[in-house]
């Protein structure tokens, strides 16, 4: 068996045969959920829909809230401007207090991005399901959970049931092989990206994947996080990692991990039931040497539309390799980002980096990103910003002197949030810039009306903020 | 929820690929608190320039199209993020069916809950739905699966799949929360067992 097949199998309330609408074969399962995630924008709906209904929270002990999307990055102290925003929050906060579920609020040491402090407080554990009406909840499947996004009626199904019925999804592995030579230059992003870039956008539709193989097994928690978060970027409904002894040593004395007997107990469970298996069949499978990957950078809106930083802009009938749909996509692409095929990427001049995002806002990402800033200056053609994943995050980087290695360098250090990923607070591109991000989604508009997006690794957006355009950071190294 | 009736549209023409949930509807109309009225918003920075005047090019501008009720794209449509103000946005709008050779997973779920069917078609039957788009009007048969293709007084039946417990939540417009609700006997029994067997995934 695979490992979400497991996962799957102890999740399973009703799997149908006995009469009732759910009751065909190969039709939808009732599915535990384990832990529930909520924030600001995806939930006020479902909420509403609860007390039309009359209904209640069935275990608001599982469900955590925070807001993260629309808050404001200055300082704390000042009041949110936007009053459409203010009331989402406000709207939060209510809900609640009302239905009884935790909350990090704005005051809360532990606010920040949803899918940082679920690991980071020890909520995501191996081997649970975990959903969120937000589709990057797949980051929390580098634990080995089966964890994925889901829309806000869901939300309101699993906050009445805590259950949802689900058509049980293929199983996809990605067996990721090679050493790289430049592993701090050559980072998961670049991995996830070149993945991305080689199945294609829809290339998972439909599956859960499993990363495999020993460089999955070397790389550090957060680093697994980054290759998760993006399998939403494939298609995929989930992706997963294994469990091992790197999870456990992540996960021992968090706060809401379970302790001392108990946790030993779980560990027990998790390498007996989780295992990695050299034999479970998979639905599809693919193979990806990333031994000799270079730096990634994407070019176009979206994220399947990547090059090597040492690459110039293909032509769209490359691109597309005689698809003719694809091929117009990369032509309104080219259009949308004014760009021409054959220019190198490193010749763009860049406007604005956002270090930042679920993808790319933890401590290694911040650390790694250190590396090319220290004793250097911000382009003066740049503005540059690190928005920390969390709170937590932002006063661990603080300890270690980060932010004025990034402050003495010429980048704002701002509060947590998802910022400039999604451009739903005051953070966002004009028109026309031109952004280096290490966020995840690259769409038209995604980080501002007319904005343009290139999505790369912390190192690599770190570097094009010296620089002011993409440089080959291998060089730098 | 309505049920989901039989009805009869011509279907308004989006060619391209992969479009996302942050082109059906931008994030700035994601801080509302209710459910409707986003159908003003959908596709907006396609639809409207920076000054808010209609793009004259886009589809949804060209008044040929003005109420119809299917939209007719390409592969993965609804990618991306899981807002489903994407899908209400389409249904606010008045679109009923979408049809695609593929689906994005999330926005394909949250289709259902809105009482919108999106139906996939192979390639070949949405290419000729794109060649003939001014002459064919499209009925809609959830029942028996099927679209009545008219072109011209010639009729044809193209074939599509749904999800039995889908297809029934659509046609009877079924609370699916208070069927779920129904099942708690077997929630309980599982929450017990659990607590015994994993005391850390029923605890926080």
């Amino acid at each position: 068996m695979t490992t979400f097949d497991t996962i799957w199998n102890n999740h399973l309330v009703y799997t149908g045969g006995k009469g009732g609408l759910h009751s065909r074969d190969g039709g939808p399962s009732l599915i535990y959920i384990d832990r529930h995630l909520i924030h600001e924008v995806t939930s006020p709906q479902a909420f509403e829909g609860l007390r039309v209904s009359g209904r209640k929270a069935r275990r608001p002990d599982l469900t955590f809230a925070t807001m993260d999307h629309n808050v404001p990055t200055d300082s704390r102290s000042l009041p949110i401007i936007d009053e459409v925003s203010s009331t989402q929050i406000q709207t939060l906060v209510q809900n609640c207090r009302e239905f009884g579920i935790t909350l990090f609020d704005l005051a809360s040491p532990d606010q920040g991005i949803v899918h940082i402090i679920g690991p980071q407080l020890g909520i995501t554990l191996p081997g649970t399901t975990i959903v969120c009406g937000d589709s990057h909840t797949s980051t929390h499947g580098a634990f080995g959970a089966f964890a994925f996004g889901i829309g806000t009626s869901e939300v309101e199904h699993v906050l009445a049931t805590q259950c949802l019925w689900i058509e049980k999804p293929k199983t996809f592995a990605i067996n990721i092989t090679g050493v790289r030579k430049n592993p701090h230059t050559v980072t998961p992003k670049d991995i996830i990206l070149s993945i991305i870039r080689r199945i294609g956008t829809a290339g998972a539709t439909g599956t859960v994947i499993e990363y495999r193989g020993n460089t999955i097994s070397e790389l550090s928690m957060e680093q697994r996080m980054t290759i998760c978060n993006m399998s939403i970027e494939a298609g995929a409904r989930a992706g997963l990692i294994t469990p091992d002894q790197t999870t456990f040593d992540y996960i021992k004395g968090r706060r809401y991990a379970p302790r001392d007997v108990e946790f030993e107990n779980m560990v027990d469970f998790w390498q007996e039931n989780l295992k990695a298996n050299r034999n479970a069949q998979f639905d599809k499978s693919v193979s990806v040497n990333i031994g000799g990957i270079a730096p990634q950078v994407t070019w176009g809106t979206n994220p399947s539309m990547t090059i090597d930083v040492t690459e110039s802009i293909p032509y769209p009938e490359e691109f597309a390799k005689g698809n003719e749909s694809e091929t117009k996509a990369a032509v309104r692409a080219l259009q949308y980002m004014d760009l021409s095929p054959g220019v190198h990427i490193t010749d763009i001049p860049i406007d604005r980096v956002f270090i930042g995002s679920c993808t790319n806002s933890r401590l290694d990402d911040l650390m790694e990103a250190s590396l090319v800033v220290k004793g250097r200056r911000v382009s003066s053609n740049v503005r540059a910003m690190v928005v920390p994943g969390s709170q937590q995050v932002k006063l661990d980087a603080e300890r270690l002197g980060l932010d004025i290695v990034f402050k003495e360098a010429g980048f704002e250090w701002r509060e947590s949030g998802c910022s400039m990923c999604l451009g739903m607070n005051p953070d966002i591109l004009g028109r026309g810039e031109r952004c280096a991000s290490t966020s995840n989604r690259n769409f038209e508009g995604r980080q501002g009306a007319g904005g343009r997006t290139h999505l790369s690794s912390p190192i690599m957006a770190a570097a094009a903020a010296i620089e002011g355009h993409f440089v080959d950071v291998r060089e730098w190294l | 929820m309505e049920p989901f009736r039989r009805f009869k549209s011509k279907a308004i023409p989006l060619d391209m690929v992969n479009i996302d949930t942050d082109q059906i509807i931008p994030k700035q109309f994601l801080k509302l608190v209710h459910k409707t009225g986003y159908g003003k918003y959908l596709f907006y920075d396609w639809r409207f320039s920076s000054e808010g005047k209609p793009i004259e090019d886009f589809v949804l501008n060209n008044v040929k199209y003005n109420n119809r009720q299917i939209l007719l794209t390409r592969d993965n449509f609804g990618s991306g993020s899981s807002r489903e103000h994407a899908a209400w946005a389409i249904r606010d709008y008045g679109l009923k069916t979408i049809i695609a050779p593929s689906f994005a997973d999330i926005f394909f779920n949250n289709c259902f809950k809105n009482g919108i069917l999106p139906i996939r078609l192979s390639q070949r039957e949405v290419e000729y739905l794109f060649q003939n788009i001014d002459n064919v009007e499209l009925e809609i048969n959830l029942p028996a699966q099927e679209i009545i293709v008219t072109d011209s007084g010639n009729s044809k039946i193209m074939h599509f799949e749904v999800e039995e417990s889908k297809k029934r939540i659509l046609l009877d417009g079924l609370d699916e929360i208070g069927i779920t609700l129904r099942y708690h006997p077997y929630i309980t029994e599982y929450e017990n067992r659990n607590s015994t067997k994993l005391p850390s995934y029923q605890k926080s």
